[in-house]
């Protein structure tokens, strides 16, 4: 399979100093790390924010440095948790004296190394806290996976803390509203094709031309079910139908959505699932409050997308609508 | 180099010897119920953590092990990183003033809460707690209710691993990857309880040859002793 790298075992490292090199007024590289930080961490009585993951996600999880999202993030070989040391760095690193809040997916490798990052930080007298992300409604318990499966909804979490530790609030209330929203967030995924990582150089999982599968997870683990090749329309209603399934909201409340692009898969398509989407949602009786179309956290070259519902509050509504400035993201 | 200092560096070496010579058993057994990079994993790191050890300059035991808990969680990662490495890293300073009895068993006893508390895991869900368990409770209650020698204490909590390592094929994994198998992981001895039983092996042999061997002899050179019958050759 074609692709555009040199050595597999370098994708990661050149992959972060070319960010570095698009974004240097934004952020910068701790030297001999995977981590990098916002240009300007850690900001003066700030609670810090930091997320890491495996590589192969992107913009997931530095593309939401900066201003009113995160102030650190750790990125991991491809597909696989940053190691504690490097988690440490991080921590250490968004540190201003406030403490940090850890945002984690939920994924053990990547929580047990936060975990004892967190604990190693702590001893050394930093303030930690941590929200682990489990939105994927699609499957509990799977192949990386005690429970449900952290993805897209983390992006949100980063948004509604970022905003709250931007204001001024101290650790326990920065906690609070990255748990508020994932206490009211569900995401379903599904794939048309499997992804390539850059070490395997074919495909992960085998999918035949004619069949999808729903509740893929984001490194092409499996998901519910594999069917026969539908509609954009008729996948928009049975990955949306999971996601309120699985909320179970009350006419009249408001959302906000997110249709996220997997990493191969046009805007086009993107808009065109948007479009179905905000239909059954007022069959429903639900009110979009704001709706994201993009690629926020995609699964390398995976074509397909995942649908992501929030139940939103005026406070939630206050801080995921809070100006952000980040490489991946700005709201205004 | 302190005499414990030195055991402990031996220690780490012997197990990364051993790791290295089970690395396709260990990967083996992976294969069949996880990712099949457990031997490879372990064997990589070990190798890494006795390098970093030998490094050191006349060490205590707990800089020793916190050396090779660090080294784990840098090299290894994944879940193995945390629960091998990270465990080390916590359980160290219970070694703050050295090994004794009572040290040892404190140390114990952290490292597993540490591997509990982290892997969530307990008895019966097939993972390393399943050897790790029955070793340390061994192990305490052999030092502390019966009384026994240090080095007889390990060699029972050893013998309990082994029975927890067996404990493994037949039950149904409940955490770790395996878990994602339910009912096909029925038969499978586990990885990661394996390693952990080769673990606490080298720390028997190591043990063995530091307490038993150099400090009885200078008082009676002139009846240098055999050993008579128990002993059996690997």
């Amino acid at each position: 399979m074609k692709k555009l790298i040199n050595d597999p075992d370098d994708v990661v490292d050149e992959m972060l100093d070319g960010m570095v090199a698009a974004y240097p007024d934004q952020v910068r590289r701790i030297p001999d790390t995977k981590v990098l930080v916002r240009d300007d961490a850690p900001v003066d009585g700030k609670v810090g924010i930091v997320s890491g993951g495996g590589s192969g996600h992107e913009p997931t999880h530095a593309g939401y440095l900066g201003k009113g999202m995160l102030d650190g993030a750790a990125a991991g070989e491809v597909f696989t948790s940053p190691t504690a040391d490097e988690l440490e760095e991080l921590v250490a690193a968004a540190d201003s004296g406030a403490g940090v809040l850890m945002v984690i997916k939920n994924y053990e490798g990547d929580v047990m190394n936060f975990e004892t990052a967190g604990e190693m930080v702590e001893m050394e007298g930093t303030d930690v806290a941590q929200v682990v992300v489990d939105d994927d409604v699609a499957v509990e318990d799977s192949l990386y996976t005690s429970g449900r499966r952290g993805v897209c909804g983390t992006i949100l979490v980063h948004k509604a803390a970022g905003a709250k530790a931007a204001e001024g609030a101290d650790l326990e209330e920065v906690q609070r509203v990255g748990q508020k929203v994932v206490d009211n967030v569900g995401t379903m995924g599904m794939a048309l094709t499997s992804c390539i990582t850059p070490e395997k150089g074919e495909a992960t999982f085998d999918l035949p031309e004619d069949e999808i599968e729903l509740g893929i997870g984001i490194h092409g683990e499996p998901g519910v079910e594999r069917t026969d090749v539908m509609s954009a329309d008729e996948i928009t209603e049975e990955l949306t139908a999971n996601v309120l399934d699985d909320l179970d909201l009350e006419e009249g409340q408001e959302v906000m959505t997110i249709v996220n692009g997997m990493g191969g898969t046009p805007q086009m398509e993107l808009f065109v699932v948007n479009r179905k989407l905000q239909e059954l949602l007022g069959d429903h009786g639900l009110e979009t409050w704001d709706a994201w179309v993009g690629d926020y956290m995609t699964s390398l070259d995976m074509e397909g997308c995942s649908i992501t519902v929030c139940a939103v509050d005026e406070e939630l509504k206050d801080l995921l609508g809070a100006p952000a400035e980040t490489p991946a993201l700005t709201v205004t | 180099m302190s005499d414990e200092g030195a055991a402990v560096v031996a220690a780490v070496a012997a197990v990364a010897d051993r790791l290295e010579t089970e690395r396709s058993h260990l990967t083996d057994l992976d294969s069949a119920i996880g990712d099949a990079d457990h031997g490879g994993n372990m064997a990589r790191g070990w190798a890494a953590a006795a390098e970093a050890v030998g490094e050191l300059d006349d060490p205590e035991p707990m800089t020793v092990v916190k050396t090779a808990g660090k080294t784990l969680l840098s090299e290894v990662g994944g879940a193995s990183g945390p629960l091998y490495g990270g465990s080390l890293v916590f359980a160290s300073p219970e070694l703050e003033d050295g090994i004794t009895a009572e040290t040892a068993v404190a140390f114990a006893e952290t490292y597993l809460e540490k591997v509990q508390d982290r892997g969530d895991a307990r008895v019966g869900d097939k993972t390393m707690v399943d050897a790790l368990v029955p070793a340390v409770h061994t192990f305490k209650k052999s030092v502390e209710v019966d009384d026994m020698a240090p080095l007889s204490a390990l060699a029972k909590a050893v013998a309990a691993a082994e029975r927890g390592v067996d404990f493994t094929v037949p039950i149904r994994a409940s955490k770790g990857r395996a878990s994602y198998l339910g009912w096909r992981s029925v038969g499978h001895q586990d990885p990661g309880a394996t390693s952990t039983l080769f673990i606490m092996e080298e720390l028997l042999d190591v043990a063995t040859e530091h307490l038993e061997a150099p400090e009885e002899l200078p008082e009676h050179p002139e009846s240098p002793t055999i050993p008579d019958g128990e002993v059996t050759e690997d």
